[in-house]
């Protein structure tokens, strides 16, 4: 979305958008599922400035987690008009892990079970690689050991996590639990959290947000990209967008998620099908 | 998991697995050896040219009229163009001394070889505590540390000096486990069996040392037959493994071992296999025929042999190695990850046959096919009248990268005494599109990413294997899936 329309929204944001340095651009965005004619998305723009927290909300199939997993390079996407711009440098042509070492995140809606590989290696790898990328030092397995201890308490996972399998008989709410977790380790600089909230009864619920709370800071950034506002209760967004039908319909701040709590999405139907075929 | 897999994902997996073989290389050596195609003539040539005594040749001689009766096996899930039996060199060697005893004798272009494949013969320079019988072609090179193995009273050498030096044990056991007529390809080896490795393990004795022994087939119009034979007497221990590679040649050869195990009392054999021999290009043109008969029994009480292989290579992979538990409470073990690429074949599996009571057997089969590949596993279970409580649990895992190639399980059961129990499970997936992409959201490579999967998918079987060789397992599994993803 353009700066302006923001700005022609609330006052009160405007304070939040001087100095704000931009993390992600995504400017008019087009994409269809590679091989296929269907169009997802559908001219998106999106501005993410460092230290923000922002929710992208919108029925099902409107796009949203087509969004989060366009940005992290999902190979089953491909972009036909518009550009993503992280940091200033666009991300197009980069591979899913080059994506990941430049410190970008997706904290999945359904974690992806690897047999026969540990929480821990899998944890350890992936730390090191990153880590080697950016030129900072490697851990060993002890120093990791130590590493990651506060990062297990910080989601309040058992340390017995870390020599099962990834996410394999892991219950929903253990999984999306394993992604925050995986967040602090990594610490990435841009996190979009796709649907983390949902399967998650009350208690989890908390303790997942309450991660996500801690973890941030003034310089990273967080998309949650969910379908209810009660995430909501808990993390506050400084900003809101609403999808539908692979646009953002409508911008503005946390009230904004309270509207839809309170109305649905229908009163939106002028930018498209709300309950969108997709 | 259970997602779909589209056509576009399937091409990019396929671009990612296969990389060249890097024991593709011959070594250019002098060679003598008979001329091609087998008769009676050439077999008693072979065992002339070896000074066996009679009663071998005898062997030879039998086994060579058997093998003539018998129709080649048709039964496999493998479709090829059966070997060229005429044309085949029964017998080749370099033509340097066939066996030495220092090292230095060694032939240095030979001995480059085994540098290059990372087998250095020189004991300061090998890996401590493994000893080393190097085959090449039909013959054994050369055999580390025999003295301190004699020193514990483990004969390791080779079949020729066995058949010299210990005829009473060979003349015992060969052929004991595996009789010449016990199939085709186990006949014509029983004829005409160059080489290979022989082991006694005495009463009350753990074997100091990992045994192995390295084929190496370098000459590309001969085939290799060798034949190993493993013995471990009362309260004995020992753990062996064989290693295989052969240059690239568009053309198949034939490598048709025959390995007889046996086990007494209390006595425990681990044999193991690392199976790279060349697997022939993208076309299937050229590869390794691997035609393997392999059995142990377990003789006395309480005795237990156990398999593992990692079947790498090889255009055509005919094996199954078995176990006949003839003692109470002996245990029989098969774990094996088989993985096949490009237009490989695998049908492997094993049989277990349980005769003695209370004996006990596990299979753990883990299959990967990418490629156009096609990998079988076949496995029988046979409970005899007199086992009583005999147990077998198998299961059976595949796992398939692309959309081109094919995984099948043919499990055979038969048990004729009710108290028998057998388990048997199985399991197929994908390596998905989904997976990959969640570890290099992570910030793996899609290389590491592969064989990250692959690995957590055989580590049950991979942890069965000697320490010393699991790091190259591992390594072998990564190189073998790795790709060449631009």
């Amino acid at each position: 979305m353009s700066l302006q329309k923001i700005i022609t929204l609330r006052p009160i944001l405007i304070d939040k958008l001087k100095n704000r340095t931009t993390v992600l651009e995504i400017k008019d965005l087009h994409v269809v599922v590679e091989g296929e004619g269907t169009e997802i998305l559908k001219g998106v723009n999106l501005s993410i400035g460092k230290g923000e927290i922002h929710a992208i909300m919108g029925p099902n199939g409107s796009g949203k987690s087509t969004l989060s997993k366009v940005v992290a390079g999902h190979p089953e996407y491909e972009v036909t008009q518009g550009d993503i711009l992280y940091n200033g440098e666009s991300i197009l042509e980069m591979d899913p892990d080059e994506r990941a070492h430049a410190g970008i995140f997706l904290a999945f809606q359904y974690p992806v079970e690897v047999p026969g590989v540990t929480n821990s290696t899998l944890l350890r790898e992936s730390y090191n690689t990153i880590a080697a990328s950016r030129g900072r030092e490697e851990l060993d397995p002890l120093e990791f050991e130590d590493y990651i201890k506060d990062k297990l308490e910080l989601v309040e996972m058992n340390p017995e996590f870390l020599n099962r399998s990834v996410n394999a008989g892991f219950s929903g709410g253990e999984k999306k639990r394993n992604e925050i977790f995986q967040m602090a380790v990594l610490r990435p600089q841009l996190s979009f959290l796709d649907e983390t909230d949902s399967g998650l009864d009350i208690d989890a619920l908390k303790v997942v947000s309450s991660g996500i709370n801690q973890l941030h800071g003034s310089d990273d950034s967080v998309v949650l990209v969910t379908h209810y506002q009660r995430l909501l209760n808990y993390i506050e967004p400084d900003f809101v967008h609403v999808m539908i039908n692979g646009v953002i319909a409508k911008s503005g701040g946390k009230e904004l998620a309270l509207k839809l709590e309170d109305q649905g999405y229908e009163w939106l139907n002028a930018y498209g099908t709300v309950n969108g075929e997709g | 998991m259970s997602e779909t897999i589209d056509m576009s994902e399937t091409k990019e997996l396929e671009s990612m697995i296969g990389e060249e073989y890097k024991y593709g290389f011959s070594t250019d050596i002098e060679y003598e050896g008979f001329p091609k195609g087998l008769n009676e003539d050439i077999v008693r040539k072979i065992s002339a040219i070896k000074e066996e005594p009679e009663w071998m040749t005898e062997f030879r001689v039998k086994a060579y009229h058997a093998w003539k009766e018998m129709e080649e096996p048709e039964w496999f899930n493998a479709t090829y163009n059966s070997p060229e039996f005429d044309k085949i060199q029964y017998y080749s060697s370099p033509k340097d001394k066939p066996k030495k005893d220092s090292l230095d004798d060694v032939d240095p272009k030979i001995r480059e070889t085994y540098e290059k494949l990372g087998i250095p013969l020189d004991e300061q320079k090998m890996l401590s505590g493994v000893a080393v019988d190097a085959v090449f072609d039909s013959v054994s090179i050369f055999t580390t540390f025999k003295e301190k193995l004699a020193e514990a009273g483990v004969i390791f050498c080779s079949i020729s000096e066995a058949i010299q030096k210990y005829p009473e044990l060979v003349k015992k056991y060969m052929g004991s486990v595996v009789p010449a007529r016990d199939n085709f390809y186990s006949a014509l080896n029983s004829a005409v069996f160059s080489d290979g490795s022989f082991c006694y393990v005495p009463k009350d004795t753990i074997c100091p040392m990992e045994l192995s022994t390295y084929f190496r087939i370098n000459n590309m119009d001969s085939g290799q037959f060798e034949r190993t034979l493993i013995i471990c007497e009362d309260n004995s221990h020992v753990s062996y493994l064989e290693g295989c590679t052969a240059p690239m040649y568009d053309k198949n050869q034939l490598h048709a071992a025959v390995v007889e195990l046996v086990a007494m009392e209390n006595a425990e054999i681990k044999y193991s296999t690392i199976q790279n021999w060349y697997a022939g290009d993208e076309d299937g043109k050229g590869g390794i025929f691997n035609f393997v008969t392999k059995r142990g029994i377990c003789k006395g009480d309480n005795s237990k042999i156990s398999w593992t292989q990692l079947e790498t290579g090889s255009a055509v992979t005919l094996k199954y190695p078995s176990v006949i538990m003839k003692g109470d409470n002996s245990v029989g073990e098969f774990f094996s990850v088989a993985v096949t690429n490009k237009r490989q074949q695998a049908d492997t599996g094993t049989k277990m046959i349980h005769l003695g009571k209370n004996t006990k057997s596990t299979i753990i089969s883990k299959g990967i096919s990418a490629g156009n590949s096609n990998n079988s596993y076949r496995g029988a279970v046979k409970i005899s009248k007199k086992a009583e409580n005999a147990r077998n649990y198998s299961q059976c895992d595949s796992m398939l990268i692309g959309q081109t190639c094919g995984a099948h399980t043919f499990p055979y059961i038969e048990s004729a005494n009710p108290t028998g129990k057998i388990e048997h499970e199985a399991t197929t997936s994908r390596v998905g599109e989904d997976q990959i992409f969640y570890l290099q959201q992570r910030g793996l490579s899609e290389d590491d990413a592969i064989s990250l999967i692959v690995n957590g998918f055989c580590k049950e079987v991979l942890k069965e294997l000697p320490m010393e060789f699991a790091v190259e397992a591992n390594k072998l599994l990564g190189i073998k899936l790795e790709g060449s993803v631009g």
